[in-house]
């Protein structure tokens, strides 16, 4: 299924990315996704992610609900008029015709306050469940984003589930000759969870947010936002663990979304304003 | 005449914003053609998830030609003024016309300004609608994006179709050509269909399988819903709410109806419609068979959710829909999944406990936490109970339920569905096997809600649901936090409305002032009365959309002098001042008072109660907060009216004197005992003797003795019916 997106897209002038190699909650946080959907340059880029919610763990309990799967992540910029029409043309080639399943554009608006980002956009629905999240990028690290880029996400465990006809994501045929996602996945999701809810060290967790957070700073006091922005999708997750450790109070937690909304935030706009001079160079109408 | 079609297609917009969309497209069709001068009669719009439209029947091909005229200056005026009134009009100098205005030869300018056609009106219209329409939510797009302000839509716009006739109105916006051409259905039709004149759109759209008004969709949504569940043997459980949304989501509607697993019916009902319906948009089915509705005796089996679901598919799929269905049930599994996950996790802790966790959520900076809250509530449903016995009820349980009543908010069920709140810890306490009386009492305390929600009657409940909607007007009022106009943050409007229905429903005599004491202590009377004031009001508004005048509140707010801190006595006033005064005695008593109070204010006369105010070395103010005052008058005024006349009076005089020594203390028995249906009688008897004395006597008498006799009459009469009610806040 990989295999075929990527042909699809590369087709279509994708350049293959491989995944970010740090633990995030969402394809988003790669940097080909929200550092290069600032500026005016055209990108386009596919890629897996594999993604870690912490607080999403049901122990292996739950026929669709994973604390770490993958994602297809595409980036078109600017959005080509015909987003719609490829996105479904790439559905088409994973397997899944329009004429047996029901495929629908649910609005769903998506704000990440965290990076200081928003855009418009559905959710795409096969048959009820939500496969692919499809947003138009409008402002990313607070700024405008000029132009906009549109962001498709699949969720591949659903979308092979679709295919494969299966009710529970563990019973997914892996590789067509018998191995199955459980067999894979299964104890790792069991262990994980158990690890996430239960045995996380909580004060290593607080030691290890605090350090991401300085160590953040310290980028970008030297000039490096891309470095900054790592120490920030570190602290991400690190506030995701806690979370899922339930020891942040419903107070605490404004304090430390606010605290990683400025790591990401300032990472976000450092770069902005480290590259605006070479995008204005390139592109002499454009301003930041 | 011809009609006009413009559609405007756009990639999905989302199924709650189309309503507005269309009244929004309507609004600036009208608008711009106001203005352009095209008569526009009959407007029509639809939307689908793709395309908002609009047809305008008959628009006359070309407007008017039109003449405006200016008079300007005489004609000698100086240079400069003409050719100023020439800039102003945009006429050249040679073109002015010259007329005699009253024997002075004056230049006028006529610009006669020629009909223009339609068509190209429209063409300069639809731009201006495009650029002004206001969306709850747009963006950008593509690659003119790359600055900020290029065209801004609620979804990318796709395509222009502008018809009227059979021609089409050339524009463009923002790089989209306007032409004949739309799309059908994104995968039942492929390739252009283009339309005819707006007589065909419909039709051919449909070919293109797309039903573009919206409300045969919904009709179409809710008759085949009912159709397939009747068909399963089953009754479809109605909502208008998820058929217009569906119908905001499909081209080509066609419900249908799958089942999940039995197992699932563990968990609430209200647990799975709602995961259903938010998450998946389904409709839910009852056991029942609509057809047996008349039978009266329907048996809790049959009353049961069914393991069924109804879904809206936006395709007619090749396999009947059987492959839609059974994706729509594995979704439906994974979420019922989650909840089943939820409802026994939750369970795992006792409600207790989950109270605790409230001591980390704070209810408002200057209030404390939920717990604290809690407490408040809990100490004011245990003496709601007890010391006021308003509602009668045990006042532990009450306790208890208070303390629980908040408990399933720090629950995973709630967290996922906040309007669970209340019927999740119902159904928690149930499972731990505490009282029937306190799991309704905790399940349904937010009550009443809405303006048709049902009223609670169960003395627990309606404990719990008082107390706390008086803790949240104590505590916002305490502090200061008030709703102002449009403003009401902490919906204190609702908790007051709240309040006065569960007094109403539950013939509940409640002071105020007491209450507010048993909420914070003594010295908070005050604070009572402030709420007081401001429930008075609610209750005026809530009785004028019944009919009743705001001004028979007014006119029974206050008791003893002070603002009446019970909200059912203040009705029951008004109840029966509104009917007394509908009555013939009523409405002519009414009109004597006024009389009486008009020659007693020309007069300056102010009798035994005036007496006091000048005499007296207090503040004269203190006459109204002192209730002790008041019964200083009222003896003082018996004891002034039991002195002998010195002169004898005539017999209207007699008859109104004698008619007050009988009402007053009919009255005031009346009022004691707060039967104001006695004490309007009582009044009523008044009426014949104060008609006759105006008819008969002479007030303004020149013997002074007589004179300020009458005039005290006259304040005897109108403290009397002050007594029952203050007739002065009367209007008209």
């Amino acid at each position: 299924m990989i295999l075929a997106l990527h042909d699809f897209w590369s087709a279509r002038g994708c350049l293959l990315l491989q995944p970010y190699d740090m633990r995030m909650g969402a394809g988003t946080f790669h940097t080909a996704t929200t550092l290069r959907a600032l500026g005016p340059e055209s990108w386009n880029a596919a890629f897996v992610q594999p993604c870690r919610r912490p607080t999403d763990g049901r122990y292996g309990e739950n026929p669709n609900r994973l604390q770490h799967y993958y994602q297809y992540q595409v980036i078109l910029k600017p959005s080509p008029p015909d987003i719609q029409e490829l996105y479904l043309e790439s559905l088409k080639v994973i397997g899944i015709d329009p004429l047996k399943h029901d495929i629908r554009f649910v609005e769903d608006d998506w704000e990440s306050p965290t990076l200081g980002a928003w855009g418009l956009g559905w959710e795409v629905w096969c048959d009820g469940m939500e496969v692919t999240q499809f947003t138009y990028f409008q402002q990313m690290g607070g700024f405008d984003c000029k132009p906009v880029a549109g962001e498709l996400t699949y969720g591949l465990e659903r979308l092979a589930m679709y295919i494969q006809g299966v009710d529970n994501v563990y019973d997914l045929d892996f590789n067509g000759r018998g191995v199955s996602y459980g067999e894979v996945f299964l104890e790792n999701e069991k262990q994980m969870s158990k690890w996430n809810f239960e045995v996380a060290e909580t004060d290593a967790l607080f030691d290890l947010f605090n350090k991401a957070e300085a160590e953040c700073r310290n980028a970008l006091d030297a000039d490096v936002p891309i470095a900054a922005y790592e120490q920030a999708v570190e602290a991400s997750h690190i506030f995701n663990l806690l979370q899922a450790r339930g020891v942040i109070s419903v107070q605490e937690r404004a304090s430390y979304m606010a605290r990683v909304r400025d790591l990401a935030r300032g990472s976000c706009e450092k770069y902005a304003e480290k590259m605006a001079p070479e995008w204005q160079e390139k592109y002499p109408e454009w301003s930041l | 005449m011809s009609d006009f079609l413009l559609e405007l297609r756009s990639e999905e917009i989302p199924a709650r914003m189309q309503a507005g969309a269309r009244s929004e497209l309507e609004k600036l069709f009208r608008r711009e053609m106001g203005a352009a001068g095209v008569s526009v009669d009959d407007v029509t719009t639809y939307s689908t998830p793709r395309r908002l439209a609009l047809i305008a029947r008959g628009l006359p091909d070309a407007t008017e030609a039109v003449s405006e005229e200016a008079k300007g200056p005489p004609v000698g005026a100086p240079d400069q003024a003409v050719d100023g009134f020439c800039r102003k009009t945009g006429v050249a100098r040679e073109d002015l016309e010259v007329r005699e205005v009253k024997g002075r030869e004056t230049f006028f300018a006529v610009k006669n300004i020629p009909g223009r056609a339609t068509k190209d009106l429209l063409a300069e219209a639809i731009p201006v609608i495009i650029a002004d329409f206001s969306w709850p939510k747009s963006m950008r797009w593509g690659e003119a994006s790359l600055s900020t302000e290029s065209l801004r839509w609620v979804r990318p716009l796709s395509g222009i179709v502008a018809l009227l006739g059979d021609d089409v109105v050339e524009c463009e916006v923002h790089g989209v050509t306007s032409g004949a051409v739309t799309l059908g259905h994104r995968f039942h039709h492929s390739g252009d269909i283009t339309i005819g004149n707006a007589d065909d759109y419909a039709m051919k759209l449909r070919a293109g399988h797309v039903i573009v008004d919206h409300e045969e969709r919904a009709a179409l949504i809710r008759d085949g819903a009912r159709k397939v569940a009747a068909e399963a043997g089953l009754s479809l459980v109605d909502d208008e709410g998820l058929v217009i949304e569906n119908a905001g989501l499909t081209e080509w509607p066609v419900p249908l109806l799958g089942r999940f697993d039995e197992d699932f019916l563990d968990v609430p009902p209200e647990v799975i419609q709602l995961t259903a319906r938010v998450n998946q948009k389904y409709f839910v089915c009852m056991k029942s068979s609509p057809s047996r509705d008349g039978e009266g005796d329907r048996d809790r089996e049959e009353n049961r959710l069914a393991n069924a679901f109804i879904c809206t598919a936006n395709i007619e799929a090749e396999d009947g829909g059987a492959a839609i269905v059974d994706g729509n049930r594995k979704v439906l599994a994974a979420r019922l999944s989650d909840a089943r996950f939820f409802w026994e996790l939750d369970q795992k802790t006792p409600l207790r406990e989950h109270a605790r966790k409230l001591e980390r959520i704070t209810f408002h900076e200057k209030l404390g936490t939920v717990a604290d809250k809690v407490d408040r509530v809990a100490k004011l449903a245990a003496w709601l109970t007890s010391d006021a016995r308003a509602p009668n009820g045990d006042h532990n349980l009450a306790r208890q339920a208070a303390e629980l009543s908040k408990a399933d908010l720090v629950t995973e069920m709630v967290g996922e569905f906040p309007e669970l709140q209340g019927l999740m810890g119902g159904y928690y306490v149930e499972k731990e096997g505490l009282p029937r009386e306190v799991s309704d009492a905790i399940r349904d305390h937010y009550k009443p809600i809405g303006q048709d929600d049902e009223v609670p009657t169960a003395p627990l409940t309606v404990a719990v649901s008082l107390a706390d909607k008086l803790d949240n007007l104590f505590s916002f009022f305490n502090i200061d936090i008030l709703p102002t106009g449009s403003k009401d943050p902490f919906a204190l409007r609702r908790a007051a409305l709240g309040y006065l229905r569960l007094v109403q429903a539950n013939g509940l005599e409640l002071s105020l002032e007491q209450a507010a004491q048993a909420w914070g202590g003594i010295g908070r009377a005050k604070l009572g009365t402030r709420v007081a004031e401001f429930l008075s009001d609610r209750l005026a508004v809530q009785m004028r959309e019944e009919g009743v005048r705001h001004d028979y509140i007014a006119a029974s707010r206050d008791w003893k002098g002070q603002t009446d801190g019970r909200t059912d006595r203040i009705e029951a006033r008004a109840r029966a001042l509104a009917d007394f005064l509908d009555t013939e005695n009523g409405a002519n008593l009414l009109a004597g008072y006024k009389r009486a109070a008009n020659i007693l204010k020309k007069e300056d006369w102010h009798g035994i109660e005036g007496e006091i105010a000048r005499t007296g070395e207090e503040d004269p103010l203190a006459i109204v907060d002192d209730p002790d005052l008041k019964a200083v008058v009222d003896a003082k005024m018996t004891e002034r009216h039991a002195r002998e006349l010195s002169y004898t009076p005539e017999p209207a005089e007699k008859a109104l004197i004698d008619a007050l020594d009988k009402a007053e203390p009919e009255a005031s028995r009346a009022i004691a005992s707060e039967d104001f249906e006695a004490a309007m009688s009582a009044l009523a008897g008044l009426r014949a003797p104060i008609d006759a004395f105006f008819e008969e006597v002479t007030v303004n008498d020149p013997n002074e003795d007589k004179r300020a006799a009458r005039l005290d009459l006259l304040a005897r009469f109108r403290a009397a019916v002050h007594n029952v009610a203050d007739f002065s806040k009367i209007e008209g």
